[in-house]
């Protein structure tokens, strides 16, 4: 095993052709070939994001709009977030980098140190890409609604403005779980989860919500403010979308008028490898292709941390004479950073 | 017998206490680099929006940014600019010829079946 070479090896008997190519030692080149072979893939990867995007017919969205919220702050702050992870993962990559020079030092507890504090900002955008998942997933109160009748039918229009929330409901159907004149009174929140559910399934329709135990209600809720209708359609080559927009009375007729309809599909919530409330399907699935596979990226990297945290602090590489392994991993940590950079410039930025 | 290709053995693994003060010098400068061109690109991102006549600036500016960031990750974190030229060259000159390809063929190629369904298509 590896581990238990602890004599210094003279560079120039290093490999079996008795020469150090590149002046490198043979696992810090194959750690760049395989960092080459990775970038390709993600190069791959962003490049058929860019052929879709210039292919399709719809209107792609805009970063800014689709990701504008913030955990417990909720929505208004355009990229915030995002950029937030980029910050984290920025110094984690420092901290990394930190550790690799303590190492350089022989300073052990400078190298554990600073892996630590890779390590929890590994966890740490990690969880951020959690919250960012969750909240792509779940998407928002109005969803991305089908217009159904007027001069737009059949087109698409997201929603923006503020859900009045959902006080109760009324059981005017008995069903298994609830009589006639029963008020189901839950958080908004939860009043709100039932509702949506029963829009998806298509069983709303004039006013009623067909509940999951079978029982037909009515629901009273809070106005709605400041809706908006926001059609999009296909625009020029510098894929600018023409918009159209519906304000006011207008926008609160056609979008509620949809939500009764009992149309399956009228009213779309966040995201699925289907459709998304956003724009076109394939963004939603490039969306979860890229940065689930960046993100299980990040998965590893905090693992092979985690590992090599463990023989550094065993006092492994001390013994060696040197901590190259940690050299190694920080490469792919690094990496790991320089991907997330590309793609916070293609998935958000432009 | 010994085999050559799990034997550990590093170059340039040591330096001193005064050659990593500077070295540490040089990683915060960098921090603080990246983390001023990533606030720049979000407050950008805010204020100019892409029906913006000069989006296209805007766009080639952020494309400008990312390629300066990966480059301090790759040649200041990554050590690559320490590396023998020989290395840096045989990593860089082929992904880069490769890549610009990729995005010159799929791009072109993606406008013309834009076109195409623009012009035939249901």
């Amino acid at each position: 095993m590896a581990g238990h070479a602890t004599t210094h090896v003279d560079a120039a008997t290093a490999w079996s052709g008795k020469v150090s190519p590149f002046n490198v030692s043979y696992g810090k080149l194959m750690m760049w070939f395989f960092l080459v072979s990775d970038a390709l893939t993600f190069g791959g990867l962003l490049v058929a994001y860019g052929y879709t995007r210039h292919t399709t017919q719809a209107a792609w969205p805009i970063g800014e709009e689709t990701f504008d919220s913030l955990p417990f702050l909720g929505h208004g702050y355009p990229l915030m977030y995002v950029a937030l992870m980029t910050f984290i993962l920025i110094v984690s990559s420092v901290t990394m980098v930190l550790a690799v020079e303590a190492g350089h030092r022989m300073d052990k507890k400078g190298v554990m140190k600073w892996m630590i504090a890779t390590i929890i900002g590994g966890f740490f955008f990690l969880g951020s890409q959690a919250w960012e998942w969750s909240h792509f997933i779940h998407g928002s109160h109005f969803g991305s609604v089908e217009i159904l009748s007027g001069e737009h039918t059949g087109s698409r229009a997201i929603v923006k403005g503020h859900f009045g929330d959902l006080e109760s409901f009324t059981v005017v159907q008995a069903g298994k779980h609830h009589k006639v004149g029963d008020v189901i009174k839950e958080t908004p929140d939860e009043l709100f989860h039932h509702f949506r559910t029963a829009v998806m399934n298509g069983q709303v329709k004039d006013g009623k919500i067909t509940l999951h135990d079978g029982s037909v209600a009515t629901w009273k809720k809070h106005h709605d403010e400041h809706m908006e209708l926001i059609i999009k359609t296909d625009g020029n080559e510098h894929s600018l979308p023409k918009v159209t927009k519906i304000h006011g009375k207008d926008a609160e007729v056609k979008y509620w008028e949809s939500v009764n309809s009992g149309k399956k599909g009228a009213i779309i919530y966040g995201a699925d490898l289907q459709s998304n409330e956003y724009g076109p399907s394939q963004y939603g699935q490039f969306f979860f292709f890229i940065t689930g596979f960046h993100g299980f990226h990040v998965f590893s990297g905090v693992m092979i941390n985690i590992l090599i945290f463990l023989g550094v602090s065993r006092g492994t590489y001390h013994k060696r004479g040197h901590y190259e392994m940690v050299e190694k991993t920080g490469l792919y940590w690094h990496f790991v950073d320089l991907v997330w950079v590309f793609v916070f410039t293609f998935f958000y930025l432009v | 017998m010994e085999r050559d290709d799990i034997i550990e053995y590093s170059l340039d693994a040591h330096h001193s206490e005064e050659a990593g003060k500077k070295i540490r010098r040089k990683i915060w400068l960098v921090t603080a680099i990246l983390t001023v061109i990533t606030a720049f690109e979000v407050a950008v991102g805010a204020m100019v929006h892409q029906d913006n006549p000069y989006w296209w600036v805007v766009k080639l500016l952020f494309i400008g940014l990312t390629l300066l960031k990966a480059g301090y990750i790759v040649l200041v974190f990554m050590h690559l600019g320490d590396e023998r030229k020989v290395l840096k060259y045989c990593i860089l000159v082929p992904y880069f010829i490769f890549v610009i390809y990729l995005i010159f063929i799929a791009l072109t190629e993606a406008n013309a079946v834009h076109q195409a369904w623009e012009t035939y298509g249901g």
